[in-house]
């Protein structure tokens, strides 16, 4: 099984050269500290920001150099700043090839909802129904079950949705899958020690298991 | 052309009871926060606010939550604002919720003087309850309306009496779209400068767009995530 740590190493196996990425908050934040050092990559941040760096040294915050995730963060050499409306035209018009977002459920048919429990929580949305809307390659970093331990990827979600038909991948503490155009959580890789019966118990919705599941190499 | 007033006081002082204002910053990061200390201070009431957040609860425009200043909050995150989200869970208070880039794009169309932007945003949810959908090229699209604002108050890095205003790194954020958002602009600045100083092909906001013009002192600059990396040593 991965802890949270565990699950964004895993996730940052997906970005590719040369990849604009938008990373949400909570574990897909920890993904910049595990992206391969033989690639290029610039992160988008939605609040207007190209080209974010890690967090600045003790001492050298600045209030003005901020994260969606509102932390202190740095620019790197050939940063660019903007306005909020140009940060959601380069997501809208598809020029941020990759979204990694969390999740509080997950359909399978790629529904997904993450910002609201009605009558208990709300933390608005945000710029996720932007994300998802517009996003062509969509992966969810979550926990396959909730605290309840009941099962966040449903055959419908239970929740308010953020967006519809849009997630392509999950990575949980458990497994890698993924969603499948005409619908089904397709299983891909077992966390370490972890048996396809683990995961078929801990799934809800239709889960499609094809041959042997290898166990993901992190 | 001279758009400096004195300061917050003055240039609020037309802001009524009832009125909409478009309040730029993310989070507390290029917050008007002199403005909003200003209207805590008049005690208008029964405000609509537009403004990506609310502050938190002691800063921004969890101040005026507090003060029960607010009738409606256009906003698209809530997040740790414990008053915020209280008041919204009660009822108390009035609260549309829609997405991130929406808010900008309704901002943005207002300045660009367009009366609705299309946007994929928020199609298949709530969001996109009693709003005209549009199919373009096969996929769906909700129609959103421009942003109809009496005021727009902006923080800026630097301002010169013209109005021309420059922004300092993501403090920039929402605070241009709302600048040409307004039918009443008001920018409060780090460091009013003289005509000329800026660089023509640097500024952010054309001084059309701005009506009102003051120099805030001592700006607290709120941290909401101090986050470091610590040196070995």
């Amino acid at each position: 099984m991965l802890d949270k740590t565990g699950i964004a190493k895993r996730i940052a196996k997906e970005i590719k050269d040369g990849y604009y990425v938008n990373l949400g908050i909570g574990i897909p934040t920890q993904v910049a500290n595990y992206i391969p050092e033989n690639i290029d990559v610039v992160l988008q941040s939605e609040n207007g920001l190209l080209g974010m760096g890690p967090f600045p040294w003790e001492g050298e915050e600045d209030p003005d150099v901020i994260n969606a995730g509102k932390q202190t963060i740095t620019m790197l050499p050939g940063s660019a700043v903007f306005d909020s409306a140009m940060s959601f035209g380069m997501i809208r018009s598809k020029k941020v090839n990759l979204t990694i977002l969390g999740a509080m459920e997950v359909s399978e048919n790629g529904d997904i909802a993450n910002w609201k429990i009605p009558g208990k929580m709300v933390k608005g949305m945000g710029g996720a129904m932007d994300l998802v809307a517009s996003a062509e390659n969509i992966i969810v970093a979550m926990q396959h079950v909730n605290k309840a331990g009941e099962s966040k990827l449903l055959p419908n979600c239970t929740l308010p949705l953020t967006g519809v038909n849009c997630v392509k991948k999950i990575v949980t503490e458990l497994a890698v899958l993924d969603v499948l155009p005409g619908g089904g959580f397709k299983l891909l890789e077992r966390a370490p020690g972890v048996s396809v019966e683990e995961i078929k118990n801990a799934t809800a919705g239709k889960l499609i298991i094809e041959g042997d599941i290898p166990e993901m190499v992190l | 052309m001279n758009k400096i007033v004195s300061g917050a006081d003055e240039a609020i002082r037309d802001i009524e009871d009832g009125h909409t204002l478009m309040l730029g910053g993310f989070g507390m990061c290029g917050l008007p926060e002199k403005c909003i200390l200003a209207l805590v201070k008049k005690g208008v009431k029964n405000l609509t606010c537009i403004s990506n957040n609310a502050g938190v609860d002691d800063f921004g425009i969890g101040l005026l939550l507090h003060q029960h200043q607010v009738k409606k909050m256009i906003s698209s995150y809530v997040g740790e604002n414990a008053i915020f989200e209280q008041q919204l869970l009660s009822g108390e208070l009035e609260v549309e919720l829609i997405p991130q880039g929406t808010l900008a794009t309704r901002c943005m169309a207002a300045g660009y003087g367009m009366p609705a932007i299309f946007t994929p945003a928020g199609i298949g949810t709530e969001v996109a309850i009693g709003k005209e959908i549009r199919n373009f090229n096969g996929k769906d699209y909700l129609m959103e309306m421009a942003f109809d604002a009496d005021f727009a108050i902006v923080k800026a890095w630097k301002g010169d009496r013209m109005g021309n205003l420059v922004y300092r790194s993501t403090a920039r954020n929402f605070n241009p779209v709302m600048a040409m958002a307004g039918k009443i602009t008001i920018a409060e600045v780090e460091e009013l400068v003289e005509p000329g100083e800026l660089d023509p092909d640097n500024i952010h906001t054309p001084g059309i767009y701005v009506h009102r013009i003051f120099q805030g002192e001592n700006y607290e600059k709120r941290i909401e995530q101090r986050t470091v990396r610590k040196r070995d040593n």
